[in-house]
């Protein structure tokens, strides 16, 4: 995994509350054996019409959203289906950070592991967030903060180790490879 | 004296192979990883990358059901499979296992089905165990007093190269449920209220533990419904206390403890509930006493009423209009004699015997609606066997609904099992997002007694009208 300290970028905005995996990447994407193309289908009922052409008042094919790699959706992004699939077809399609006031714990899990950063705000954050589509924004990874245009800066809450992983672009795995001796023990003393 | 603890935290620190530290999550050991042709090619592609192998494959067991067919044709009869990605990912988990060496209830093998419906039916989901899968429903488990819940496929692949997971411990919630549900009032129905109670997102960071009357009442495979969607609520894990509806279950299940190991686990077992005083992070209670059928008219699982109530009218909610505009739905109209084209009787929340039961119930001696269509998918192959020796199929059939072969199917339709376009599904799976069950498709979340009764009438019915006097 590359390492990730900031990522500065232009915001998309998706208002949607309860934005679920299965909006994510429809489940028909699945039959899948591997990680990479699925961006194509972000989104894919929502971004193309029945006959396959892009909607073009659906946000991510409006030229304003070319290029960035925040997004900002409703509250409680990522909820349902476990589909690791999801992660994967956001940052294949080229975003790096997803902003909400809550993210459902199994995509924010999964979105750690992959190096798309999960930015949980307050309230008055993410309303400023919504009211002000293609914001420049900074998230620093390192400091656990994200800065505003104006200069205000809000800290977002992470787990210390997710934060050492993503800045170091160091894998999960291979700390619980590191562990292995314990894993016997335990095993012997269960026996 | 010790400290009393929740049923959760005497869990959680039998499996902690390493605490918790302030720079690190606890490693967690897993005691049963359930596996499918989904979420886990990515995995043994991870293994294979780095050179590993599956640290413990007696403690994985796979197993094929989200997008393989139902149609007996395609799985036993030599016809293709109909869709050939689908038909990759079963060859690839064939290959996988064979590879690493675990044991597979392939296609045609009589053990194979739902994931979530195979481990209790082996005996191998247990009281006290840690049980993951490549799966959100993997909460269904919970119901024997496990903690289990659902992983993504990098998770899949730690699991499988160390049996163990990176955990930050979770918060709990109580959710005590008084009262007795009165007749024609089932598990779906309790879940749904309480999802509607807590909202979708109400169980985020919690383990949940059902507790009281009413769940006490509840038979093994009512509570598995329960548990199954509490990560419709939000919630990762829902747990139920151990007792002897729980032991009566599982004696004698091909992969429970057998003889003196079962005295043991006994034993164990009747440690594991909650002790009296332990404190939860979170309590909310729910008099079962007034519940009644439930059913969903939005576009997620907490957008549910009463059936004999009507859609509520919070117009102005971007949420709820965008619901109401998907589904074709009018706020403050009552949601019975809504249209319905498709009624689906299966998944992991209400493809157990016990479900099909109740919909042949419902459905025996009358005949499914003219332009409905009711495809009945049992839960497993065992389910199958159960049912037909039950004479089960034949009332379906009777009837006039599709019996198929076991798995997923048009829970999330990845097998090409779906909800057309724009038409009403009342279905007793698990979610109702958009586009869930098919491109446009609208689904209703219910029962399998409401998905029967509407079958019937061709309209969204309360069961309670139609049961057989």
């Amino acid at each position: 995994m590359q390492p990730i300290k900031t990522i500065r970028s232009r915001t998309v905005v998706m208002p949607a509350t309860n934005i679920d995996t299965d909006q994510i990447i429809p489940g028909r994407f699945l039959t899948t054996t591997s990680k990479s193309g699925l961006g194509a289908h972000l989104f894919a009922d929502w971004r193309y019409r029945s006959d396959g052409t892009p909607d073009p008042d659906f946000i991510l094919n409006r030229p304003e959203a070319a290029g960035c790699r925040i997004l900002v959706a409703g509250r409680n992004i990522g909820c349902g289906s476990s589909r690791e699939h999801a992660p994967w077809a956001l940052l294949d399609y080229g975003f790096q950070a997803v902003i909400s006031t809550e993210i459902a714990d199994i995509f924010r899990n999964n979105s750690l592991k992959n190096g798309l950063l999960p930015v949980i705000v307050d309230e008055a954050t993410h309303s400023w967030l919504l009211a002000n589509p293609g914001a420049e924004v900074e998230i620093d990874v390192e400091r656990a903060e994200l800065r505003l245009p104006d200069g205000r800066s809000v800290s977002f809450p992470i787990d210390g180790f997710a934060r050492y992983c993503l800045v170091n672009g160091v894998d999960e795995l291979g700390f619980l490879l590191s562990k292995q001796a314990e894993i016997a023990a335990y095993e012997t003393r269960r026996r | 004296m010790t400290t009393p603890r929740t049923m959760f935290e005497k869990v959680w620190s039998a499996h902690e192979v390493v605490p918790e530290t302030a720079d690190t999550p606890a490693v967690i050991f897993v005691d049963l990883h359930l596996t499918h042709e989904v979420t886990s090619p990515q995995a043994f592609a991870v293994l294979r990358e780095r050179g590993l192998k599956v640290r413990r494959p007696d403690l994985t067991l796979a197993t094929m059901d989200h997008a393989t067919p139902t149609r007996t044709e395609q799985v036993f009869g030599g016809a293709p499979i109909s869709i050939d990605s689908a038909a990759r990912q079963i060859r690839q988990l064939e290959h996988n296992c064979a590879e690493f060496g675990i044991e597979l209830f392939g296609l045609q093998h009589e053990l194979r089905g739902i994931v979530h419906i195979i481990g209790p039916e082996l005996g191998l989901t247990q009281p006290g165990k840690t049980i993951v899968c490549g799966d959100s429903h993997t909460s269904t488990h919970g119901a024997f007093g496990a903690l289990a819940f659902g992983i993504g496929t990098t998770e899949v692949g730690h699991v499988m190269a160390t049996q163990c997971l990176l955990q930050k411990k979770p918060r709990t919630l109580a959710i005590e449920v008084h009262g007795r549900l009165p007749a024609g009032v089932t598990a779906k129905d309790l879940i749904l209220a309480i999802i509607g109670r807590i909202g979708v997102s109400g169980g985020t960071g919690h383990v949940i533990e059902y507790r009281g009357e009413a769940i006490r009442a509840l038979t093994m495979e009512e509570r598995m419904t329960v548990c199954n969607m509490s990560i419709e609520a939000g919630a990762r894990a829902g747990m139920i206390a151990p007792d002897e509806t729980t032991y009566g279950y599982l004696r004698g299940r091909p992969r429970a403890p057998q003889g003196e190991a079962w005295d043991r686990a006994l034993e164990q077992w009747n440690q594991l509930p909650t002790d009296p005083g332990a404190r939860f992070d979170r309590s909310v209670e729910i008099d079962a006493n007034t519940l009644e059928p439930m059913i969903t008219y939005g576009t997620n699982p907490g957008m549910v009423v009463p059936i004999s109530q009507s859609i509520p009218d919070r117009r102005g909610d971007p949420v709820f209009d965008a619901a109401m505009k998907y589904m074709g739905l009018q706020p403050g109209e009552s949601i019975q004699n809504a249209p319905v084209n498709v009624v689906f009787v299966g998944s992991c929340t209400n493809g157990r015997l016990s479900d099909l039961r109740a919909a042949a119930n419902m459905i025996k001696g009358r005949r499914v609606a003219s332009g409905v269509h009711m495809l009945v998918v049992p839960g497993s192959q065992a389910v199958k066997r159960a049912a037909e020796a039950e004479g089960l199929d034949e009332i379906f059939r009777a009837a006039g609904a599709e019996w198929r072969e076991s798995g997923c199917s048009m829970c999330l339709g990845m097998n090409g099992d779906t909800v057309p376009k724009g038409q009403y599904a009342v279905s007793t799976s698990n979610r109702n997002f958009e586009g869930r069950q098919g491109i446009g498709a609208r689904t209703l979340l219910a029962s399998p007694e409401t998905a029967a009764a509407s079958a019937i009438r061709g309209r969204v019915t309360d069961p309670r009208t139609l049961i057989h006097g």
